[in-house]
């Protein structure tokens, strides 16, 4: 490509993000990007780029407004940082004799200085319990969910009837939140079940109940309820509380087969199917069996769930925002069995590679079976 | 949730970069953190440092969708401002123990992870941006931070026409892009 070219592309690339195109031509340019993988991906690249200038742009404001407030504030007298009076002004001096005072003290051989008749306190204030929101509950959406479930159920289900001749009638994806054997999988996954198992990459099989079921989100928190399994010190991926931003690079691990498989993508929208604000679309190949997969971002923080596939457009595939996990898990600490369980909160595994990451990860995602 | 409403009033405005917003928070809250940096080691010039790294801590927090301060904005910046200041103090090997009241404290990590991890992130685009060399800065300044039109930017920068400047912007965009990505891919991997 020439660099008329490039800029002709990156011209209509940057009016397509702003929304400066006209209907016929955005249309246009949605088939393209359809078509063309590599479009598709300046897109992406481009609105993660725009994303950061517009952000440090903010950033470099609101440091200018502190900048002026500090400076109106000093000549108005209402704080006071350039002359320091009264008591602020004794302590200022003194600890500037105090780091002249140590320097000889190191010298002498003498250490002990004393601090506390100076240090400054400020009152606790006692927290109040937080306030639960309550979440609406939308009908079409969890019908439009519904159908999409029983899809993949079936889908599922006709897969399974060549291949494994046993009593196992559903497979999905569940990943452990803590060292206990408490798991996060899709609540269409386990819901029909009486009978549940999970198995790990090694193959190891265990017996699990399920503790909770949301089916309007669509998440199930299931629990390892066997001897042989072992309880694990310190998960290596922790669970994202924060939403995450458009663009950001995603992988998914699951067992859309007997084995693990990964998959790699990014997240393409903030809302999933029919602008469902629960889920999330992300891009990534997925197939029956993934679902209840977590979906990572890059530092190793689970960001969803992955959830249902959209039928007709190829690589649209939605996801529970990890956020409900933390809710199902409030919810499940109203028991007072459960009312310790504290979920994976710190990721080990940022800056490491995706090949190391999985190999971390993957001992702790198991394939859930139902009979 | 010990919230109090013109709390959230307070936030909202902060979130916009509202001035008056801004000053009442910094009215508020300064002379709390000064005392905590001077009685531990530091100048009145660290303690604006810190203190203005704390409002940004609590900015990008303001703006964050799901915001959520369990507890008051001012032992919020204590909390920040605290966990600040250690960090500063550990990196200049000045001290390596515990300052201000414990108990006066929230849990900040998840937030303070957040904000380096942007942190660097401005960094590369500061970086980037300033590598550029004029009038490349300039322009890219002009369009994607101050927002301006490219007519004026033709004005502005003596081009003849509008769609001349934009041609240019966009040679600058380029380049700048090529940089920012080098370092944001490397810095990712490596970090």
């Amino acid at each position: 490509m020439n660099e008329n070219n490039d800029i002709m592309i990156l011209d209509a690339i940057e009016r397509y993000i702003r929304g400066e195109m006209n209907p016929d031509e955005r249309l246009h340019f949605e088939n393209l990007r359809k078509t063309n993988s590599e479009i598709d991906q300046l897109v992406v690249e481009h609105t993660l780029f725009l994303q950061q200038v517009n952000r440090f742009g903010e950033w470099e404001k609101f440091r200018n407004t502190l900048n002026e407030v500090h400076t109106d504030l000093s000549e108005q007298g209402k704080i006071h940082s350039d002359k320091l009076e009264g008591k602020a002004k004794v302590v200022y001096m003194w600890s500037r004799y105090k780091r002249v005072a140590l320097i000889a003290a190191s010298i002498a051989g003498i250490t002990a200085i004393s601090l506390s008749a100076l240090v400054n306190s400020v009152a606790p204030h006692p927290k109040d319990p937080k306030l639960q929101e309550l979440v609406a509950k939308f009908d079409i959406l969890d019908n439009n969910q519904r159908v999409l479930n029983q899809k993949i159920e079936n889908v599922d289900k006709n897969s399974q009837k060549n291949i494994i001749p046993s009593p196992v009638r559903y497979n999905g994806t569940g990943f452990l939140i803590d060292g206990k054997g408490l798991m996060i999988t899709n609540a269409h996954v386990v819901k029909n079940s009486r009978n549940i198992y999970v198995q790990n990459n090694k193959g190891e099989q265990f017996r699990a109940i399920v503790l909770k079921l949301d089916i309007p989100r669509d998440v199930a928190i299931v629990k390892i309820d066997d001897d042989r399994f072992k309880p694990i010190t310190v998960l290596p991926y922790s669970i994202r509380k924060a939403s995450s931003d458009i663009a950001e690079s995603i992988f998914t691990l699951g067992f859309p087969r007997d084995e693990i498989v990964y998959g790699e993508g990014y997240l393409s929208a903030r809302t999933g199917f029919n602008g469902d604000t629960l889920s999330c679309q992300i891009s990534v190949d997925a197939n029956p069996g993934n679902s209840g997969g977590p979906i990572f971002n890059r530092s190793g923080e689970v960001i969803g769930i992955l959830s249902a596939k959209e039928a007709q457009t190829e690589g649209a595939v939605f996801a529970v925002q990890s956020k409900y996990i933390f809710q199902a898990v409030d919810e499940l600490k109203k028991n007072s069995i459960y009312k310790n369980v504290k979920i994976s909160s710190k990721s080990t595994l940022n800056g490491l590679d995706h090949v190391q990451q999985v190999k971390r990860i993957e001992d702790f995602i198991f394939m859930v079976k139902g009979d | 949730m010990k919230e109090e409403p013109n709390e959230r009033i307070l936030l909202q405005g902060l979130a916009k970069n509202d001035k008056k917003a801004v000053e009442t928070i910094y009215k508020e809250n300064y002379t709390m953190v000064q005392s905590l940096i001077i009685n531990n080691n530091g100048t009145a010039d660290d303690a604006k440092d810190i203190f203005q790294e704390t409002m940004i801590v609590l900015y990008e927090k303001a703006r964050s969708g799901n915001f959520e301060l369990n507890c008051l904005v001012k032992t919020y910046v204590y909390s920040v401002a605290r966990r600040l200041w250690l960090k500063r103090l550990q990196h200049t090997s000045r001290y390596n123990g515990d300052i201000g009241n414990a108990e006066a404290i929230v849990p900040v990590e998840e937030d303070m992870e957040e904000h380096m991890k942007r942190d660097i992130e401005f960094d590369m685009m500061n970086k980037a941006i300033s590598s550029l060399g004029e009038p490349c800065k300039g322009l890219i300044e002009a369009f994607y931070i101050q927002k301006k039109s490219m007519q004026d930017i033709a004005l502005d920068f003596g081009y003849t026409n509008a769609e001349n400047a934009k041609t240019q912007k966009y040679k600058c965009l380029v380049r700048l892009k090529k940089i920012f990505f080098a370092h944001y891919k490397n810095g990712k991997s490596d970090e």
